[in-house]
């Protein structure tokens, strides 16, 4: 009797274990080891005694043979106490099972799970059963081919979701029982055939195995089933236990269904987001290559000769002894950055000004001097700037004869300052990123100076930007980081006493050359200053950079000047208006090499705050100025070197907030006189008045005219 | 950041130019694990400074100017009080004296409030209340780490309850309890966000209280803020954007 039945539990326990067996490795692969083990009792308690035996015994056949089939050995494996006893009887079961295949297939597809007998058992032998013996069921299926296709799959599908499940007691129990009520039917079933040959099962069993089979049928869009989907549902809801679960069990369903097609975690990254970082490195790349390998030696010679290069990393160090910088490796890139600089350009000593921030990029700012005769000359712009006064003005003397002359008259454009000289005297070079081309900006005008002290903007990292502002700034951003960095320049650049002096020219001492002196060179005799003087003390300190004047310029310009042809037209305005002084007086402003004690107080604040980088070992210490109108501005000296830098977002500091300047009154533009003058409607009273006055000249007119006709016909 | 992570921190940092000499950084360290103890001042003496108060905040706002570096300086305005005597009323100037201590305390509650910022995901809410650290943040990936919404404000949500039902269909209550950054004011305006190093390190900086840097290196869980500047919030802002 039980080899009879045998052949067919095994066989429908094949069946159902292909189906079943992830199940059961899920409950084995949980650490609820204990667990089925405690189902177990409860196994025991609601299925007869009878149940078990026959349910232990046929699987462990299969597992021997598949062991001796296919070799394969998992984890422990402590052969069941079952399975020698049924090793004889193994072989003619399984001819037998041959046979009886079809039947029980035909009835219920995949379905009616009969339990596993394994889950009475350690979890690890059920693991290594199942396995086997949907192995086996599957080098069945290959030789019967009565399994439909999409069995195949689930084996993995379920592998796939066996970790990520939590199995909980009341659902392993829920399988449990219903395992047991497939057990039960089919013992009874497979029990009840043998003995009563009875082929028919009870109606409600063969409703439920229909339904199963319905409910495991695998859709044809997506692979799922309905089956496995409300079991991964409820297996959510039991985890996370959410309120009012009815309510939101549709977002559950519909969750549960993404979750099955969302991408495991890629261990390939996203390509488009590391091509940024592989093009930056690329650029970076190209810097430490060396440029030309080929006289390599002599190249060497010559650079190590020239000097022309900054020594970068050094003033980077004593800045970070001052908590200033941007920290080793970005400065050294930054190094190689201007080493391509300086080989690319003809460049007589470059200097890293420093870093402004920007909201979308920043700029890296190298101060360069070109060598002599070597810079590019833009005499375009002045040339254009030039036609378009002469253009306004022939335009006026058009207009003269048809409408009354506007006073206004353009105040004339204050000229750049050469290059070389004052504001332009180094030319600065920027660049978003170390590593990307460097862009040189242009010179800077003098009215652009001057509006750059009315407004206020952040730079946005794009040298193109328009800067939209009121008093509307003439150029865009390129020219507004120009005019920023040559205030930072006049404001902050300073030196310790004494490095610098002026020429040994000592005749213009006495000539009051307009605008002061404007050149200076190193002191070769410079000995140093001590650091405690530099901290103690402001005096010890001086500007280097020319003080930019009002006008936007740093040596004076005369806008009276004028050319002949215009000396004549201003006189007689002048003699109009009486308004425009003779000459417009000289700006002033302190001298080259003033020390920065003289500098204006901020609001009780001296504009530098000065300290010793380090207190603890003061005999290695350096002086650290701090600027406090320019906020980012620092210098640092140890006695014999000194070195300026610029870090921040290129705005002076005011204590007052912004507000940008009013608009100017409406400018009265035409002499007023009784042309243009808007009078008044005359009143009806005047009009009277005037036209009886009117028809009484005509009378006396006509009068007159009558006389004299009179008197002509007389004389005729 | 935590005062383990301080050295790491200040190098991802520094983009933004202002740092700690060495000698500051090592004596903060070794402070820093002594304050855990007991609290002293300046970098190796630390003294506790006592929690804002609104009155504070008031009393501070007033104050204009840099901080004197002297705990104990006092700033004095004059202001106009409405004083009460008996039945009179009537406006008296008062001096009032205010502490640098408390504008100190004040100036970082304020900058705390205003613009500490964690990324999205790193705390989370359980529904009970307490909010804990998620300890299986892996960072931000490179796309949400460019937008501003996925950074939140590291404070009680003031705004939450003004979104739309819409919007907060869209949150996940246990991730977005805290106001996110694209609604600050200015919109966008307010945060200056770029990428260094390639695509390596995220850095935020604040346009409203210049000074203050965040990074975050995506895909890791390295992040922080920290502030280094004149303690002044920027009222210009609107005329600079």
């Amino acid at each position: 009797m039980e080899d009879s039945t045998s052949p067919k539990q095994e066989k429908e326990n094949q069946g159902l274990r292909e189906v079943e067996g992830p199940w059961e490795e899920k409950t084995a692969a949980s650490p609820q080891d204990p667990d089925p083990q405690s189902s177990e009792p409860l196994e025991a308690e609601q299925v007869p005694e009878t149940g078990p035996q026959p349910r232990n015994s046929p699987p462990w056949s299969p597992q021997s043979r598949a062991s001796t089939f296919l070799g394969d050995v998992t984890g422990q494996e402590a052969s069941p106490p079952n399975s020698p006893p049924q090793q004889t009887s193994s072989t003619p079961p399984l001819t037998l099972a041959e046979q009886d295949l079809g039947a029980p297939l035909q009835s219920g597809r995949t379905t009616t799970r009969i339990p596993d007998a394994g889950t009475p058992l350690s979890g690890s032998l059920e693991q290594s059963s199942d396995k086997r013996e949907s192995t086996f069921h599957l080098t069945r299926q290959s030789e019967e081919n009565t399994f439909p296709e999409p069995q195949q799959p689930k084996p993995d599908l379920y592998g796939l979701r066996d970790p990520s499940y939590d199995t909980s007691k009341q659902k392993e129990l829920r399988f449990d029982i219903f395992q047991e009520e497939d057990s039960n039917s089919n013992c009874d079933l497979l029990q009840s055939e043998p003995g009563a040959s009875e082929v028919t099962p009870s109606m409600l069993e063969v409703a439920i195995h229909n339904a199963k089979a319905y409910l495991l049928r695998t859709s044809s869009k997506s692979g799922l089933n309905l089956y496995d989907h409300l079991s991964n549902v409820l297996t959510k809801i039991l985890d996370e236990r959410p309120d009012n679960a009815v309510d939101i069990i549709e977002n559950i369903s519909q969750d549960v269904k993404m979750a099955h097609f969302s991408k495991k975690l890629d261990t390939l990254q996203n390509e488009n987001e590391l091509l940024p970082m592989y093009e930056i490195a690329e650029m970076q790349k190209a810097l430490f290559l060396q440029g030309n390998l080929e006289g390599a030696d002599q190249e060497l010679e010559e650079e190590i000769a020239e000097g022309s290069l900054p020594n970068v990393m050094e003033a980077a160090f004593y800045f970070e002894q001052a908590g200033v910088g941007l920290g080793t490796d970005e400065t050294y890139r930054i190094f190689l950055a201007l080493k391509q600089l300086a080989d690319t350009h003809p460049i007589q000593r470059c200097r890293f000004w420093g870093k402004i921030l920007g909201i979308e990029r920043n700029y890296i700012v190298a101060e360069v001097e070109f060598r002599e005769g070597e810079d590019e000359e833009e005499v375009e712009e002045e040339d254009v700037a030039e036609e378009r006064d002469n253009g306004a003005i022939e335009a006026d003397e058009d207009e003269e004869d048809e409408f009354p002359k506007a006073f206004y008259k353009a105040p004339r454009a204050i000229p750049k300052e050469e290059s070389r000289m004052g504001a332009n005297k180094y030319v600065y070079f920027v660049c978003n990123e170390p590593g990307r081309p460097w862009v040189k900006l242009p010179s800077v005008m003098p009215a652009q100076i001057v509006m750059a002290r009315k407004i206020k903007k952040f730079f946005t990292g794009r040298l193109d930007a328009p800067i939209i502002s009121y008093p509307p700034f003439p150029g865009n951003e390129s020219n507004y980081l120009r005019a920023q960095i040559a205030r930072i320049s006049a404001g902050t650049h300073v030196s310790p006493l004494g490095f610098y002096q002026f020429g040994e020219e000592e005749g213009e001492e006495e000539e009051e050359v307009e605008g002061g002196r404007d050149s200076f060179e190193e002191n070769p005799d410079f000995e140093g200053i001590q650091v405690m003087d530099l901290v103690e003390s402001l005096s010890n300190w001086v500007h280097h950079v020319q003080h930019i004047l009002p006008q936007g310029r740093c040596n004076w310009f005369n806008p009276v000047q004028k050319n002949e042809e215009e000396e004549e037209e201003e006189d007689e305005e002048k003699e109009e208006k009486g308004e425009d002084p003779d000459y417009i007086e000289q700006e002033v402003g302190p001298p080259l090499l003033t020390p920065i004690s003289e500098d204006l107080e901020i609001q009780n604040m001296p504009a530098w705050t000065t300290r010793l980088s380090s207190n603890l070992i003061p005999q290695y210490a350096i002086a650290v100025l701090r600027s406090n109108l320019w906020p980012g501005a620092y210098a640092f000296s140890n006695g014999k070197k000194f070195e300026n830098f610029y870090i921040g977002w290129g705005h002076k500091y005011s204590v007052d907030n912004y507000t940008p300047p009013v608009p100017p009154p409406v400018y009265q533009e035409y002499p007023s006189g009784p042309e243009i003058t808007e009078m008044d409607d005359p009143s009806v009273e005047e009009e009277h008045a005037f036209r009886a006055a009117q028809e009484a000249s005509v009378s006396a007119a006509e009068e007159n005219e009558e006389t004299e006709e009179d008197e002509d016909e007389d004389d005729d | 950041m935590d005062a383990e992570s301080l050295l790491l921190s200040l190098e991802l940092a520094s983009g933004s130019g202002q740092g700690l000499s060495p000698d500051r950084r090592a004596s903060l360290l070794t402070s820093l694990l002594l304050v855990k103890r007991d609290y002293r001042l300046n970098c190796t003496d630390w003294s506790l400074l006592p929690p804002a108060t609104e009155e504070m905040v008031v009393q501070t706002a007033m104050v204009k100017g840099r901080f004197m570096g002297d705990p104990s300086h006092e700033y004095e305005h004059t202001e106009l009080q409405k004083v009460n005597e008996g039945d009179k009323v009537f406006e008296e100037e008062v001096v009032v004296q205010v502490k640098e201590e408390t504008r100190l305390v004040s100036i970082i509650d304020q900058i705390d409030k205003a613009v500490a910022i964690i990324p999205r995901g790193a705390l989370f809410k359980t529904p009970f209340g307490p909010t804990n650290v998620n300890r299986t943040f892996e960072g931000l990936s490179l796309s949400e780490a460019k937008k501003l919404s996925s950074y939140f404000h590291f404070r009680e949500a003031v705004d939450l309850k003004n979104k739309t039902l819409l919007e907060k269909a869209d949150l996940d209550p246990s991730l977005d309890f805290m106001d996110s950054l694209e609604h600050d004011i200015p919109k966008a305006g307010s945060w200056s966000i770029q990428m260094e190093r390639g695509n390596a390190l995220v850095v935020l900086r604040s346009l409203l209280w210049p000074g203050l840097t965040f990074y975050h290196a995506p895909r890791t869980k390295n992040y922080g803020y920290i502030y280094v500047g004149t303690g002044e919030k920027n009222l210009d802002l609107p005329f600079m954007l």
